[in-house]
């Protein structure tokens, strides 16, 4: 009796008979999750190889440049005789088109995103929501095109002053190329309310705009406020626009009609022209690479902060 | 005099007739039950009376539903306005994520109280009246996710009850409450009824007996029977009333 009951299962410790599809699957889940593993560690390994050369460089140019100059300096002549490496002029341009292109993509993307969420039906919404993150998906050099050969054209006659290369045009292109970010990442938030909170404030007689605006978008406010810190980071890490409509000036200034340097726009400029190899000028770029990704990883952080500190939970 | 004259009354989901010709009076200072079978339209009849049903696309109300007199349907009819005079409580406590405090004073500002003082005193007599001043007093700026869901549930109705409404429709308010929790929300009703009108929407037959002045009994979108909750209970007029009331179906 006891034998038979033994038999009925089999040995569970694999000592059995051997069975070809049995260890054909063990091998391909070992093989498997180590290709996985591997595909892992690809990116974390580049993001560090990546960090490792823009500290090394960095160090280097600081080696010859001292770091209060170089952060705190308000003069950026890196290509002229007897240089100067201040990088707030650099710095400014980037955040000067970083705080323009978000007057452009904050109120814009929010304003859609309340539409699409609260306002829109379902059909209308199928079809506007697709078509509004195809703007996220067009290069950023056609942006770049767009603000230089159409918004200044059509700006310059209107605002007396306006350099052809000026830091309004180019904000104006990245604000168009951040407002689904803002406008995707916000609705989805807004969708996630739950409906059950907007009838309890219809069934107190509020309007659809104090639902949206009283109930939905404060119990959002989270996602929506990280959705606004995603969009400025990508605005000061965005390159092509400011490159091609922004101007080359590096210049500390808030006037937006005129031509400036983002930190973007001065490593397309050095990096795209002759430059002797471990010159100084050569490792400016890696140093201004190094200022920017900290400023995103700070901002990224910012996001990611915003939406753990203030989540609610439905 | 009824508060609420339903007459006639149709209403339909797109192509589903989901209420048939209904005709119901709903007596001012009265709680009111409305008891039937899942889709049997009970709900429906209650959303009608503040226009809830108008969020869905697609439905349809004919015939005449009256409050005070007045078509609830009739093209003057501001939803806003109607919305504040009758108030609504639903079956899963939905408190606004924000403090006690603010939820209360959400229907009052909505309708433009900004004085700090009146504010604050309309949050005070509406947390009394809801049986939840002292429990929650010294954290009225607290989170309302923070309370236990009876507690929710009374806020929900303290923040009707903030509105000065006329009659307070309740979609089944209990159902998603422990017993205890239950026996204060049905404490709390007996007390309201002084005021309000109340029309409470319940899957519980022995709810409806313990609170209820009037009964109306649906099925299949159709009003079978109405009438005192003590009478039908005892000696229901409709065999198919009897036979839910005493359990052999629903």
């Amino acid at each position: 009796m006891n034998r038979q009951a033994n038999g009925r299962i089999g040995r569970l410790d694999g000592t059995g008979p051997a069975d070809p599809i049995r260890r054909y699957r063990r091998l391909r889940e070992l093989a498997v999750s180590r290709l996985f593993l591997l595909s892992a560690l690809v990116s974390v390994l580049t993001t560090m190889g990546i960090i490792a050369i823009l500290a090394e460089e960095t160090i280097q140019f600081l080696r010859e440049v001292s770091i209060v100059e170089f952060l705190f300096g308000t003069e950026w002549t890196a290509l002229f005789k007897n240089p100067k490496f201040g990088v707030l002029p650099l710095v400014g341009g980037t955040l000067l088109i970083a705080l323009y292109a978000s007057v452009f993509s904050i109120p814009i993307g929010l304003g859609s995103a309340i539409y699409l969420s609260e306002y829109a039906s379902e059909r209308t919404r199928r079809i506007v929501k697709p078509i509004l993150e195809i703007l996220a998906g067009i290069p950023s050099i056609v942006y770049g095109y767009f603000a230089l050969t159409f918004i200044t054209p059509l700006l310059r006659p209107l605002i007396p002053g306006m350099s052809v290369f000026n830091a309004l045009s180019a904000a104006i292109a990245v604000g168009i190329m951040t407002i689904p970010l803002v406008s995707s990442l916000s609705e989805d938030a807004m969708r996630a309310v739950p409906d059950n909170l907007r009838e309890g404030a219809y069934a107190l007689g509020s309007t659809r705009f104090e639902v949206a605006t009283r109930v939905v978008v404060p119990a959002a406010l989270s996602s929506i406020m990280a959705s606004f810190v995603l969009a400025i980071s990508r605005a000061v890490g965005e390159t092509m626009i400011v490159a091609l409509a922004a101007g080359s000036t590096p210049r500390l200034t808030l006037n937006p009609l005129e031509s400036i340097q983002t930190m973007t726009g001065f490593i397309v400029q050095v990096a795209s022209g002759d430059i002797v190899h471990g010159g100084t000028i050569y490792k400016t770029i890696f140093a201004v690479g190094m200022l920017l990704f900290l400023m995103t990883l700070v901002l990224n952080m910012v996001s990611r902060a915003i939406v753990r500190r203030y989540r609610e939970e439905y | 005099m009824a508060i609420i004259e339903a007459r006639d009354l149709n209403f339909y989901y797109g192509d589903f007739q989901a209420l048939k010709r209904i005709h119901l009076d709903i007596e001012p200072n009265e709680v009111t039950a409305l008891i039937g079978p899942s889709g049997c339209g009970k709900s429906t009849f209650l959303r009608i009376l503040n226009r809830m049903n108008d969020l869905i696309p697609g439905t349809r109300t004919e015939g005449r539903i009256l409050l005070d007199g007045q078509d609830l349907y009739g093209p003057e009819v501001d939803v806003v306005l109607l919305r504040q005079k009758v108030g609504m409580v639903f079956q899963k406590p939905n408190p606004f994520p924000k403090s006690i405090f603010e939820n209360v004073a959400f229907g009052p500002r909505r309708q433009g109280v900004r004085d700090r003082k009146q504010l604050a005193a309309i949050v005070e007599k509406s947390l009394q009246d809801a049986a939840l001043w002292d429990e929650v007093k010294d954290r009225l700026h607290k989170s309302a996710w923070a309370l236990s869901g009876g507690q929710q549930q009374r806020l929900c109705i303290a923040r009707a009850l903030a509105m000065e409404p006329e009659v307070v429709l309740m979609d089944e308010p209990t159902s998603a409450l422990d017993p205890l929790a239950t026996l204060r929300i049905e404490e709390l009703i007996d007390e309201l009824k002084r005021k309000y009108t109340i029309i409470i929407v319940t899957h519980s037959m022995q709810q409806a007996g313990r609170i209820s002045d009037k009964t109306a009994f649906f099925l299949l979108g159709e009003l079978i029977e109405s009438g005192r909750t003590g009478e039908m209970f005892s000696t229901p007029a409709d065999r198919r009333t009897e036979d839910y009331i005493t359990g052999r179906f629903g």
